[in-house]
Formats: C-alpha cells, sequence, structure tokens
C-alpha cells in the first residue's frame, strides 16, 4: 500500500481552519499578514485559469507586431490603456485593458503541449522525484474554505468525460484534486438512479461508508484516499446539482456571454465561483494553429473574446472581481516565423500572459520583446514567477513551504519572485 | 486591332520554368494582366509587386496596410496579347549592328488597365496598372474584416467583392461606389466570380455553400453544395474549408472550386487537394483529384483555353495538377520548387504561374521553350 504522502499527514489537516492555525505548514503566517487572514475569509478569494488549449499566438492577441515580417495581417488596435495596443481580434477585450495586466515577457522554456502545461500550471520546471501540484490544488488548499458545498477545484473542459482525478493535486491529497466537467456536465453517474428510492439510496450510502470507515482503520492509503475524497466530491455535486444549470442565468446575461460552449463554459464557472468554488479553470480550445494560424485565430478568438469581456464586466458588477484572480494562458505561445502553410508553429521562448481582478493593478503592461517578437528585449519572467504573482495576488505568500513527510517543500519556485509591477 | 486566339492546345508536360520572379518576402497571390505582360504578385509585407515579363522590370505598388489575395483587371477594351518576340529582336538587332552602347529601342507602352486588389484590413484599391509607378488611384473600404477576393463582370462595369463579414458587395468598376450588398451567406465569404454571360455570380463560403445570385433582383437564385470543401475538426474544434480558388468555363457552362478535402488534422493541414466541377446546368458537382496522393490544398484553379482544368496548390512541397476536361483523375502534375499559395494561368494560355511561399513566383510556358531571354531596359 502507498503511504498518504500528503503536504498534512492526518485528514484533519486538510481543513483551513486548521490550516491557519497550524504553524508547521504555512498557517497565518501563510499569509501576506495577519490581518489578511480575516479579509480573505471574509472576501473569499478565488481563483479562475482561462487556458487556450493548444497554445494561443501572442502575435494575435497581447503582443501584435503589425507591418512586420513576423507580423502577420492583422492590425493592433488602441485599447482602454493610451498607449496599450493588443491584436484587432480581441476588440471587446481590448475595452477592457484598464483592467488588464499584460505579461509580453515570459520565456516558459519547454515547446511541448504536456510539459508546457504542467509548467505553466505549475509554475516549476519538471523535475525528478518530485511532482508539483497544480495552482488549482494549491489554490483550493489555501483559499478554499472547509464548509464549502462544492469541489474546490474543478476544471471545465470544451469536451469529453466528466470525473474526478488525482493526480493534479500531487502531495497536497485527493481533496485538493480536481474534478472535470466535460462540457460543462457534471459527472452522469453521480446522481441516483429515478428507480432507486432516496432512502433506499441512503441505506446503501451509510453501507458503503460503514465499510470504508472500517477498512481505512486498518488499510489506508492514497489510493483509498483519493477513492473516498471522489465520493465526497461527487456527493457535493449532488447536492448543488442547480448551481451546474446555465439556463437558471438570466438570458440577457447569457447572451453577452455568447450562446455557444464557451460563452456557456465561462458562464458556469462564474456561478460556480459565486457559488463558493475555490478554484476554476475553464479550457478554450484549440490554438495549435501549425496551418492556417490566422484562420484558425480568427475563428477561436472570435469565440473567445467576447465572453472574456463579458465575464470580466459581469464579475465587476457582481463586486467579484475584486476578490477573483482571472489568468488567461496557455502552455505556449506561437513561433513568430510564419511557416510555408500560413501557420505559426510550438514556441515559449517569447510570449504572454494576461490576468485581470484580484490584487492584479489594472492597465500594466510588464516586460517587452523586440520589434518582430523573437526574443524578450525586456523583464523576462518564467513560469515560476507568475506563480508567485497569482499566490499574491490573492493575498498569499507565495514565499512558504508546504511540508509533505515533513519535508519543506517551496509554494512557488524560490529561485523566482512576484511580478511587483503586476500587483496592485 | 486583331486578337489572335487563345492556345487550343496544351500538352502539360511540355511545362518548363520560363521565369523565376524573386522577391525578398514570402508570396500570397498572384494574377496576369489582360494583355499577359505582367504578373502581378502579392507579398506578405502587404505590397503587390508587378513582374513586367518583357524587360524584367520589377515594381512595387505600396498603398495596402495588410496582405492582398484578391486580384482583378479592368481593361476599356479587348486587349491584345503582349508580343514577347519583336521588342526582344528589335534590341537585338540594335545592339548587334551597333554595339553595347547604343540607345535602345523604347519599351513597348502597356494597353492601359485598371488593377482592383483587395486586402485582409477589408480595403479595396484602385490602381493603374500599366503606369510606370503605379498608386492608390481609389480606396474603398470595402469589408468588416478581410476582403478575400475580388471578380470583375465581362463587361468590366462592376466588381464584386467578397469577405470576412459574410457579405458578398457590388461596386462600380470605373469610380468604387457602392452598388448593392448580396448578404445571406452565414460565414466567411472565400471567393466570388461572375458568370461569362454576366447575368449571374456565385460565391462560396468556409462551409462550401455556394450562392447563384441574379444579378437584377439581387437574389439567390439557387444554392449549390460544395460541402466536400468544408469540415469541422471536432478535435481541435474549428472549420477548415472554403473555395480557395474559383474560374469559370469561358462558355459558362461549368465552374470550378479548388480547396482541400477529407481533412483529418485541420491544424496541421493534413488532408487533400481538390477540384470542385460543377455543372451550370444542372448544379452537380464532381471531383477531381489529382494523378497522385498529396497532402494539401489546392489554392488556384483555372480552366485552359484547351477545356483543361489546371489548379496549383501546396502543403509540405508545391504541385501544379492537370485535368483533361472533367475526366476525374489527374493526367499530370508538375512538381514546384516552393510551396504555392496561388496559381493563374495567362490570357492566352500560354504561361502559368504560382505564388510561391519562398517569395519566388514561378512561371511556367507551355511550349516547352526554354527562358526567354530578357533584354534589361536600358536608362535614358
Amino acid at each position: 500500500m502507498l503511504p498518504c504522502n500528503y503536504a498534512c499527514n492526518t485528514a484533519s489537516h486538510f481543513s483551513r481552519r486548521a490550516f491557519l492555525g497550524s504553524t508547521a505548514a504555512l498557517g497565518l503566517g501563510g499569509f501576506a499578514n495577519p490581518a489578511s487572514a480575516a479579509e480573505l475569509k471574509k472576501s473569499q478569494k478565488r481563483v479562475m485559469v482561462i487556458f487556450l488549449s493548444g497554445g494561443v499566438s501572442q502575435l494575435e492577441t497581447w503582443d501584435p507586431k503589425p507591418n512586420t515580417d513576423t507580423g502577420g495581417p492583422f492590425k493592433a488596435i488602441q485599447t482602454s490603456v493610451t498607449g496599450t495596443r493588443i491584436s484587432e481580434l480581441l476588440p471587446h477585450t481590448a475595452k477592457q485593458a484598464h483592467r488588464l495586466a499584460i505579461v509580453r515577457s515570459l520565456n516558459s522554456i519547454s515547446d511541448d503541449h504536456g510539459v508546457g502545461e504542467k509548467i505553466m500550471l505549475t509554475g516549476r520546471k519538471m523535475e525528478p522525484g518530485i511532482n508539483y501540484p497544480h495552482i488549482g490544488a494549491v489554490s483550493a488548499k489555501l483559499l478554499g474554505s472547509n464548509e464549502s458545498a462544492l469541489p474546490g477545484h474543478i476544471q471545465i473542459l470544451p469536451k469529453g468525460g466528466s470525473g474526478f482525478n488525482s493526480s493534479d493535486a500531487t502531495f497536497l491529497g485527493p481533496k485538493f484534486a480536481s474534478v472535470s466537467l466535460g462540457d460543462g456536465k457534471p459527472p452522469a453517474d453521480i446522481f441516483r438512479p429515478k428507480d432507486l428510492a432516496a432512502d433506499t439510496d441512503a441505506e446503501r450510502e451509510a453501507f458503503r461508508q460503514k465499510l470504508n470507515d472500517r477498512f481505512a482503520k486498518s488499510r489506508k492509503s492514497a489510493a483509498t484516499e483519493a477513492y473516498t475524497e471522489s465520493y465526497t466530491q461527487a456527493e457535493r455535486v449532488v447536492k448543488q446539482a442547480e448551481v451546474f444549470d446555465v439556463e437558471k442565468e438570466n438570458p440577457k446575461l447569457a447572451d453577452r456571454y455568447g450562446r455557444h460552449d464557451f460563452g456557456r463554459h465561462l458562464l458556469l464557472a462564474r456561478r460556480l465561483l459565486e457559488a463558493g468554488v475555490t478554484y476554476v479553470k475553464v479550457s478554450h480550445s484549440n490554438y495549435d494553429t501549425h496551418h492556417e494560424n490566422f484562420d484558425f485565430h480568427i475563428e477561436q478568438l472570435g469565440e473567445f473574446d467576447r465572453p472574456f469581456a463579458a465575464l470580466l464586466d459581469d464579475l465587476a458588477d457582481r463586486g467579484m472581481l475584486e476578490s477573483t484572480l482571472v489568468v488567461v494562458m496557455s502552455e505556449m505561445g506561437r513561433t513568430p516565423r510564419i511557416n510555408d502553410r500560413y501557420g505559426r508553429d510550438h514556441w515559449s521562448k517569447a510570449w504572454s500572459v494576461c490576468m485581470a481582478g484580484a490584487g492584479i493593478k489594472g492597465g500594466v503592461v510588464v516586460g517587452k520583446t523586440n520589434a518582430t517578437g523573437t526574443a524578450v528585449t525586456d523583464r523576462e519572467v518564467y513560469s515560476g514567477h507568475l506563480f508567485h504573482t497569482y499566490l499574491r495576488a490573492v493575498g498569499l505568500d507565495s514565499t512558504k513551504n508546504f511540508y509533505p513527510n515533513e519535508r519543506p517543500v517551496p509554494v512557488a519556485d524560490p529561485k523566482t519572485a512576484a511580478i511587483e509591477e503586476a500587483l496592485a | 486591332m486583331s486578337i489572335p486566339p487563345p492556345r487550343a492546345i496544351l500538352d502539360p508536360t511540355a511545362a518548363r520554368v520560363e521565369r523565376e520572379l524573386k522577391h525578398a518576402k514570402p508570396l500570397v497571390g498572384c494574377r496576369f494582366d489582360p494583355s499577359g505582360r505582367f504578373l502581378f504578385a502579392s507579398a506578405e509585407d502587404d505590397t503587390v509587386q508587378r513582374f513586367d515579363l518583357l524587360t524584367g522590370a520589377k515594381t512595387a505598388l505600396a498603398g495596402h496596410e495588410s496582405w492582398t489575395r484578391g486580384m482583378a483587371f479592368v481593361a476599356p477594351s479587348p486587349v491584345a496579347p503582349a508580343d514577347f518576340d519583336a521588342w526582344p529582336k528589335q534590341q537585338a538587332a540594335l545592339q548587334t549592328a551597333g554595339g553595347f552602347g547604343v540607345v535602345g529601342v523604347p519599351t513597348p507602352k502597356a494597353p492601359p488597365f485598371l488593377l482592383v486588389s483587395a486586402d485582409y484590413h477589408g480595403k479595396l484599391i484602385w490602381w493603374q496598372g500599366e503606369a510606370d509607378t503605379p498608386k492608390p488611384i481609389k480606396i474603398v473600404q470595402a469589408h468588416d474584416g478581410w476582403a478575400r477576393s475580388v471578380a470583375v463582370s465581362p463587361d468590366g462595369l462592376t466588381i464584386a467583392s467578397c469577405g470576412n463579414d459574410n457579405a458578398v458587395k457590388l461596386w462600380k468598376a470605373a469610380d468604387g461606389t457602392a452598388i448593392r450588398t448580396l448578404d445571406g451567406h452565414a460565414s466567411h465569404v472565400y471567393n466570388v466570380a461572375f458568370h461569362p454571360n454576366g447575368t449571374r455570380l456565385v460565391s462560396c463560403d468556409l462551409k462550401g455553400v455556394v450562392k447563384d445570385w441574379n444579378l437584377k433582383t439581387g437574389k439567390v437564385e439557387r444554392e449549390i453544395d460544395a460541402k466536400v470543401l468544408a469540415k469541422y475538426d471536432p478535435g481541435f474544434m474549428a472549420d477548415i474549408g472554403g473555395a480557395r480558388g474559383i474560374a469559370f468555363k469561358s462558355d459558362g457552362s461549368a465552374f470550378a472550386l479548388s480547396g482541400i478535402t477529407n481533412v483529418s488534422n485541420a491544424f496541421a493541414g493534413v488532408g487533400n487537394p481538390v477540384v470542385v466541377l460543377i455543372d451550370w446546368a444542372e448544379g452537380k458537382a464532381k471531383l477531381l483529384k489529382p494523378k497522385e496522393a498529396f497532402q494539401g490544398t489546392a489554392w488556384g484553379v483555372c480552366f485552359h483555353p484547351s477545356g483543361a482544368i489546371i489548379a496549383g496548390g501546396g502543403g509540405g512541397q508545391g504541385r501544379v495538377w492537370f485535368w483533361k476536361n472533367d475526366e476525374p483523375v489527374g493526367i499530370h502534375t508538375v512538381n514546384v520548387p516552393a510551396n504555392c499559395r496561388d496559381f493563374a494561368i495567362s490570357p492566352t494560355g500560354e504561361r502559368c504561374a504560382v505564388a510561391g511561399s519562398n517569395g519566388t513566383a514561378y512561371v511556367y510556358n507551355f511550349s516547352g521553350a526554354g527562358p526567354v531571354p530578357v533584354v534589361p531596359p536600358k536608362k535614358k
């Protein structure tokens, strides 16, 4: 049996309250200052990542280079911030620039989809012997409420099945692992079948719980813990089923998000955050445009732009924007060089990420690339800098440690630090 | 004026590279002017380059601020084909008689014509095509988003354009005045062409929907299915397709669309080039496939005066494919040294050209002759 190599070795340590009270791990000292702990609880900081799968082109989004060898056919347009221009493919987002911090000088090291995604979500290069938890798991653990009626870490995928994952929380434990919602739908098989009476189902669940507890007393392992947690997560989802129904939303608001899958998924994400979920990642597919990059970016960013702007407005209207960190990222950018099929290939050396909301200074552009976007010329940052920035933005001290098996593991890469210029 | 008939015979195996017209940036589109003397090639540096096949001169047309792919010509009257023999012979004779120091025979004047070009900022620009250094003489903001294609009506009075605002628009060729917008497409309109009888216009969009417009009423007479040119790739959750090339047969009995089909991976361009030949009377489509298996897109298609259908395209490499009339499988393929992004045929059918992704426009001659010697113009 595998031991439970979690940050805390007992179930009680998963409690946020206990975590705040513990000085062994982050504890109160884990936050920027003790007073902010109360504020944090009050304001319920949340994190939302919009993940543009496949690797969005920085030249067609946040760092356009019109009328250059690498710029492609699009123009740059003025935004709501004087002097800041972004691609014409993002006209609605341009009006939100005063809320955005754009980092144009990211070097994320890897041009591989899988590795790049891991680097961007963990803020670390891959290292032998240790798997770092994703930002979703870290957010769920450090910001989540133990009383939350919903799982703390949810990812909305554009398609595919729904289910409970175990790998993205690594040593933080399965409680903080993600629940995937394929096409925004909760796992279909967790709801009670119609022909099963409620009291019968309750008896069945009690019996399962009894057996589970007895088994756990003698043979608890990472696997059994993950199994138990998936049941708990499922229970929470079932009890809050209506949160997942975007049809409950005001139709006019739904129109603003757009009546297509991505619009629906972003609206669902907002509902989940509002209902108490700490971290929601929404993936938008796909940007891996080795062929006809420009046509495909017209289509994909045409779908992204308006819902993203609607999301920021909606969060602001509800008073949630100042407590919700919103990050737009990919696993990599795309080559400045345009290939012979009008495509752009994988590129990690100089690309862009955008942030808004909690703790972020709006209207800021950090870093610079050269005239053709082929190299960072100012303020190169790595994914570790971003990871620190995310945590700092939601009021956490990113320099603290986790203690899986009582071994200190820095929450964020200690060789990097937060991007102060992007923080409010 | 006596205009010789177009080349009625085509031997595709005789095609030879006659010229390599080089530019510093990758090319996007290419078209011959009505006399066949000039090849206009648009490039990724937002210019249109005019290559004079008679003198070898290269002239940049500067005015667009984005890439240009659509190009069409308005000529005031029937244009005689350029004479590629007389002037070089006169030049050579003069040099033989008087040595290289003698003043050359003046370069023949090209007949006047207008070029209308369409760019990816939605602009149409009118140019005096034969001028020493053509400048924009009229700029029209025609489309919201890309203007993808332009065509000129057979009487030369009307320009049609289409683009990413899902619209087809008609303009007065003389001055760019808007005539009418033809609404009805539900996706980006990729290409447009006038029927040779001048009463109808066809347009094809990203989803492979072809609309046959009645130009008198502005209504759609019928829709023709070319969805074989389109696919929603569920893996990447995006649409690929559209007619990348379009051409009418001179007698109006058919038109051809070119593009990509059988797409299995849109984002890597994994699919096969195809020409969709549509019988005008029946509105039925027939697929023409290259002789050899190839992965890529047919970026342009033309009818040769002999009746042959020729398309150019590329994937990792470039190709020119030939079909005999409407036979479904090609009869010959020419390998092009670079990925071919557009294809054009000269008005007489003597030549064809491809726009190379390497910045070179390759001009092929069907006579099998070697490269035509170009005499550089003498400085005055």
